[in-house]
């Protein structure tokens, strides 16, 4: 069941002129939340924005054993980005969770791909977690515009997270998306693995015809325009194959928002 | 305090009610809320046969308010009665379900269909969505198609019938009172308003459907205003609805005129609403004195008045 909480902004780490964290105080939904789910958002009283937006959460906030909050890593887009973007400690900012279903955590052998384009890095720090109390081995390819929006790559180390770097002006790693070295990998990989993928569209798409090519599951994580997290609006649907060849609207909040990859449409 | 209302013979224990199109078909959201506590639940607008629906984008947000072209994504009647009601009856929900039909035969089976279905106990009649091209909305943009689709269902179920008016007409009384002629037990009002946004930089609309329905406080004025004319109009009770989003919003809506509402892009934003709105009635109620919820029902007072001074 999800629960509503006018969560206190704890604090508020820019990491650059588009990218912060922000830290919530929200230990209701944190302590129920699972790798992959999302919260609904709203900063603000007012009706603008007018509806919530949905976060994937970032990280699970934890002080002197107990649990705190949860952080959400944004990226500024529109209004409630912005807004998210500008607040400071002691705002309140209204959040609902937790949502959606979570990823499916692959135990080893099997080994876990992240691929993560920009902000799609967002369910990545839970995923890690998760994983590896289960001792799966976990890489991380993780692409941006330039090398300063590649943000946590320590956390993720400290965590034992192969990195696998790319950046679109080839500053740090392989130069291109996220798949050049994807799929230099997928075609190397002996054993078993699961590619996870959180990002644009495109590229979800890519990753997941990539990882089908080389016989890989894949499970993706959309985000698509959302009018309540709840299976309310029918807004945010997306294309699945169906049994009989045909394809089918499902609403990505309640149906996703991690979907096999094999199982979408992509339009 | 007592804020039962009465639609036809349709005894609701209070005038809250989940609008169509904004509430799935009231499951998804039986986790969350009590839905007995909700004096009924709209279900989303049903055909006979599933329907797909527009591509996205699907919804846009505008200020104050959101742009929808859904277009009537659903299971159909038949599925609805075997998946979904069994729920609602065991979770004691008030079922209104919202009907489509792109012919008139479509609304009678429909209506025929749900008629002996224990848990059904209204039909609401969409005539009124904008934004699909066939059926519904040609019926509810004149007077003729509106008596023709409500005296056609009227002769085929004894349940509450309740057709669901469309504000993108000139004179919406006149559909009201053309609804009641044919036997309606109430009018619904108002569906959302055909209007359209486009993106300046790629000249796109920003809806697949290129227009769709603006709801929310946008268009709440306009909303009261026309539930007001329609009072005026019929002596069947009127059901408002148009951008609600908190007590004052309902009680304005019920001194227009409206016998019950319904919430629906309000409880996108916040599905816990219900309680906050019950909370606030019955503070009002206490404040002003009153026992019974349904003597508000257009209490609206428009005499002219001394004007009071107020020294300062």
């Amino acid at each position: 069941m999800p629960v509503d909480v006018e969560a206190k902004v704890l604090r508020n780490t820019r990491l650059s002129s588009d990218y912060n964290i922000i830290a919530l105080e929200a230990p209701e939904i944190a302590s129920l939340v699972e790798p992959g789910q999302f919260v609904m958002v709203k900063p603000g009283r007012g009706s603008d924005p007018l509806l919530r937006r949905p976060f994937s959460v970032f990280e699970i906030l934890r002080s002197k054993g107990r649990i705190e909050g949860l952080t959400l890593l944004s990226k500024r887009v529109g209004v409630t980005t912005q807004m998210l973007l500008d607040a400071v400690e002691g705002d309140t900012v209204s959040c609902l969770g937790p949502l959606g279903r979570p990823f499916v955590t692959v135990d080893p052998p099997a080994q876990a791909w992240m691929v993560a384009g920009g902000v799609g890095l967002a369910p990545f720090a839970t995923l890690t977690e998760a994983l590896r109390e289960r001792g799966t081995t976990t890489r991380l390819f993780y692409g941006a515009r330039t090398g300063g929006e590649l943000f946590h790559l320590d956390w993720f180390a400290s965590q034992g997270v192969d990195l696998v770097l790319s950046t679109e002006d080839g500053g740090t790693g392989d130069r291109g998306r996220v798949t050049v070295p994807l799929e230099r990998e997928l075609k190397r990989a002996t054993g078993a693995l699961t590619v996870y993928a959180c990002g644009p569209e495109p590229m979800l798409e890519a990753v997941a015809r990539l990882a089908a090519a080389h016989g890989r599951p894949s499970q993706v994580s959309v985000e698509r325009v959302m009018g309540c997290g709840m299976g309310g609006c029918y807004s945010c649907v997306i294309s699945m194959r169906d049994a009989g060849g045909g394809h089918h609207y499902v609403r990505s909040c309640i149906g996703g928002p991690v979907f096999a990859g094999a199982d979408l449409v992509w339009d | 305090m007592d804020l039962s209302v009465r639609i036809g013979s349709l005894h609701l224990r209070n005038p809250l009610m989940a609008a169509s199109g904004c509430y799935g078909y009231g499951v998804e959201y039986a986790d969350a809320v009590n839905l007995s506590s909700l004096g009924a639940v709209v279900s989303k607008g049903l055909f006979l046969k599933p329907r797909e629906g527009h591509p996205p984008e699907r919804i846009v947000e505008t200020p104050s308010g959101m742009l929808n072209a859904i277009g009537l994504q659903g299971i159909g009647v038949h599925r609805y009665i075997a998946e979904k009601l069994p729920e609602l009856r065991r979770l004691g929900a008030t079922n209104i379900i919202n009907i489509c039909g792109s012919t008139l035969d479509e609304y009678v089976e429909i209506a025929r269909v749900l008629s002996d279905v224990d848990g059904v106990h209204a039909l609401e009649i969409n005539i009124s969505c904008p934004n699909i091209k066939e059926g519904g909305i040609t019926f509810g943009c004149s007077l003729h198609g509106t008596f023709d689709v409500v005296s056609a269902i009227r002769k085929v179920t004894h349940l509450p019938v309740i057709p669901k008016l469309t504000p993108n007409v000139t004179d919406v009384a006149s559909i009201a009172k053309a609804a009641e002629e044919a036997g309606a037990d109430a009018v619904s009002l108002v569906n959302t308003f055909l209007a359209m946004a486009i993106d300046v930089e790629t000249r796109r609309p920003k809806l697949s459907n290129i227009v769709g329905g603006l709801s929310g406080p946008a268009i709440r004025p306009i909303a009261v205003r026309m539930v007001y004319e329609c009072r005026r109009a019929v002596k069947i009770p009127v059901i408002g609805m148009g951008g609600i989003a908190s007590a004052t919003d309902v009680l304005e809506f019920m001194i227009a005129g409206a016998t019950a509402v319904q919430v629906g892009t309000a409880n996108f934003v916040d599905p816990f609403i219900w309680t906050k709105l019950l909370d606030g009635i019955e503070r009002y109620m206490a404040r002003h004195h009153l026992t019974c919820l349904s003597d508000l029902i257009g209490s609206i007072d428009t005499s002219t008045r001394e004007k009071q001074w107020v020294s300062s």
